[in-house]
């Protein structure tokens, strides 16, 4: 592991409209990291990781992703995307489209490679995803967790070196989360670059180098898992995990 | 107590409506009804129109439609001036559906007078009649850009019916959950290719039943620029009547060829939703 930031964000403030959603944040993630996320609803977890890949834009503050700075209007955001994969709570494929054409659109109009390539790729992430049986279906005939497993696989095909998961596992069934954490797990074992907001706490055990703990909009807690899980310095921390532990 | 409420759950039964209701509700009762009333309509005409010493003479009709001479088939007016009507709502249609979607772009678009200007346009347009566009098209735009009267009947019908078809293309844009743009922004893809390869394909089913409204309108309102004299469907029909005196003939025979168009029209455009409906 590498100790150069691959995103390093400094005094992030983001308004919306009046609402304060992120204060003061300051977070540095070195290359292969693999960071969890996790705080109450409406703590500014996912507005973090969205301005980490430009869905959200920043009020202020500086942040520069994989050596790119990133702010409002800036001309370098799409080639941060190409950089930057994101898998969202809802799966958000591409309904029109089969497995493969979801997998193949990104590397064959936005990175200009071939069609045979992109196909090679696509089943390539696909059998990493563990369901290259599915490539010719629409998403609207797979479950949630394979739906899930192909956003992954959709990231991965633009090579992304940065990976950022928005809750992946929230609008799950539970008997499928396990199949996605799993391949979240596997990828982690890749060396990949990822930020996961998540309350899958077993998931943050075994994969996770940091924990971040946020709360109205700031950072309250970073820490390494072991010290994070049995001894949280602030209280409100230790609340929030006696909570979300207690089942 | 409590559970004594719960154990029967039959309420009081729902009473039935009064019994003069339901005979008139039945089928074959309200079948004869309207039966009645649009055959009292017909007869009704049929003797006013005998009244007044019409001569309906049918017969005649078919030729206009199409005839055998010595060189074999042929068409007759109607079916060239239907040919005409038809050639004159696809360009028109074409040119709506261009301006169309570059107005309901410039409404969703980010620029600072984009939305201003599609707006003003769309006020414009919808608040003028569009018999004073076509001769706003043809007596006053006509001599000065150099219209003849057939460039003057489509731009009038395409403008027209831009406005309309700019708002579909916005609900259509609009319908598609707002994750599918972020989906592609996330992958990089630019808001063009976003359009292009997420957004429009997607908005096509939601799109194609007002779209086809929007059609059968345009081929019906093409019917107006027969005011200009542009050689088309009614423009043809009025002109066999001069000729013939065949008045109600004739009308009944041009009505009848619009309707039977665009209901071939809005029959196979449900062809088309089928292939274009996608499960969410």
């Amino acid at each position: 592991m590498s100790s150069r930031p691959i995103i390093e964000a400094r005094n992030l403030d983001k308004f919306f409209g009046k609402f304060h959603a992120l204060k003061d944040v300051s977070i540095s993630v070195r290359q292969g990291e693999r960071v969890v996320v996790c705080g109450p609803s409406g703590s500014g977890k996912s507005t973090l990781i969205r301005c980490f890949n430009a869905l959200e834009s920043h009020s202020s503050g500086t942040l520069v992703v994989d050596g790119i700075e990133v702010f409002e209007g800036s001309k370098d955001v799409r080639r941060l995307r190409q950089e930057v994969g994101m898998v969202f709570q809802q799966f958000n494929l591409f309904p029109h489209l089969t497995v493969l054409e979801n997998l193949m659109i990104g590397p064959m109009k936005v990175r200009k490679v071939s069609r045979d390539q992109a196909e090679e790729t696509a089943r390539k992430y696909l059998d990493r995803v563990h369901i290259p049986e599915q490539a010719e279906k629409f998403p609207a005939q797979l479950s949630g967790g394979q739906q899930q497993r192909v956003a992954i696989a959709r990231s991965l095909c633009m090579e992304t070196r940065i990976m950022l998961f928005d809750e992946p596992t929230s609008a799950l069934d539970p008997e499928m989360i396990n199949e996605v954490l799993d391949v979240m797990v596997e990828l982690a074992e890749t060396g990949m670059t990822m930020v996961v907001v998540t309350h899958e706490m077993g998931f943050a055990r075994k994969v996770a180098d940091t924990m971040v703990f946020m709360e109205e909009g700031r950072i309250v807690e970073v820490a390494p898992p072991e010290q994070f899980f049995t001894a949280p310095s602030s209280d409100r921390c230790r609340m929030f995990l006696a909570q979300i532990l207690e089942h | 107590m409590a559970a004594s409420e719960t154990a029967g759950l039959r309420g009081p039964p729902i009473p039935k409506p009064p019994v003069h209701q339901q005979v008139l509700n039945s089928v074959p009762v309200a079948v004869a009804i309207y039966a009645v009333v649009i055959g009292l309509i017909v007869y009704g005409s049929f003797v006013g129109a005998r009244n007044m010493g019409y001569n309906w003479q049918w017969y005649r009709v078919p030729q206009y439609l199409y005839s055998f001479t010595d060189d074999g088939f042929q068409w007759g007016e109607i079916s060239v001036g239907l040919v005409a009507t038809i050639r004159l709502s696809i360009l028109s249609f074409a040119l709506a559906t261009a301006l169309g979607l570059v107005v309901a772009l410039l409404r969703l678009s980010g620029l600072v007078v984009g939305p201003a200007v599609a707006v003003a346009y769309l006020e414009l347009i919808r608040n003028i009649p569009l018999l004073v566009l076509l001769y706003l098209f043809y007596y006053v735009l006509g001599p000065i850009f150099g219209l003849d009267r057939y460039v003057a009947s489509i731009l009038t019908l395409a403008v027209f019916h831009s406005a309309l078809i700019s708002e579909i293309f916005r609900a259509g844009i609009n319908a598609v959950a707002v994750g599918q743009w972020e989906a592609a922004k996330s992958i990089g893809m630019s808001t063009g290719q976003a359009y292009r390869y997420i957004i429009l394909p997607q908005s096509v089913r939601f799109m194609l039943p007002p779209m086809t409204g929007e059609m059968v309108h345009l081929i019906k309102s093409s019917a107006i620029v027969s005011v200009i004299a542009v050689a088309e469907l009614t423009t043809i029909g009025r002109n066999i009547i001069s000729d013939t005196y065949m008045s109600f003939e004739i009308w009944f025979t041009v009505a009848a060829v619009y309707m039977i168009v665009t209901l071939i029209l809005s029959v196979g455009v449900s062809f088309l939703e089928r292939k274009y409906t996608v499960d969410q």
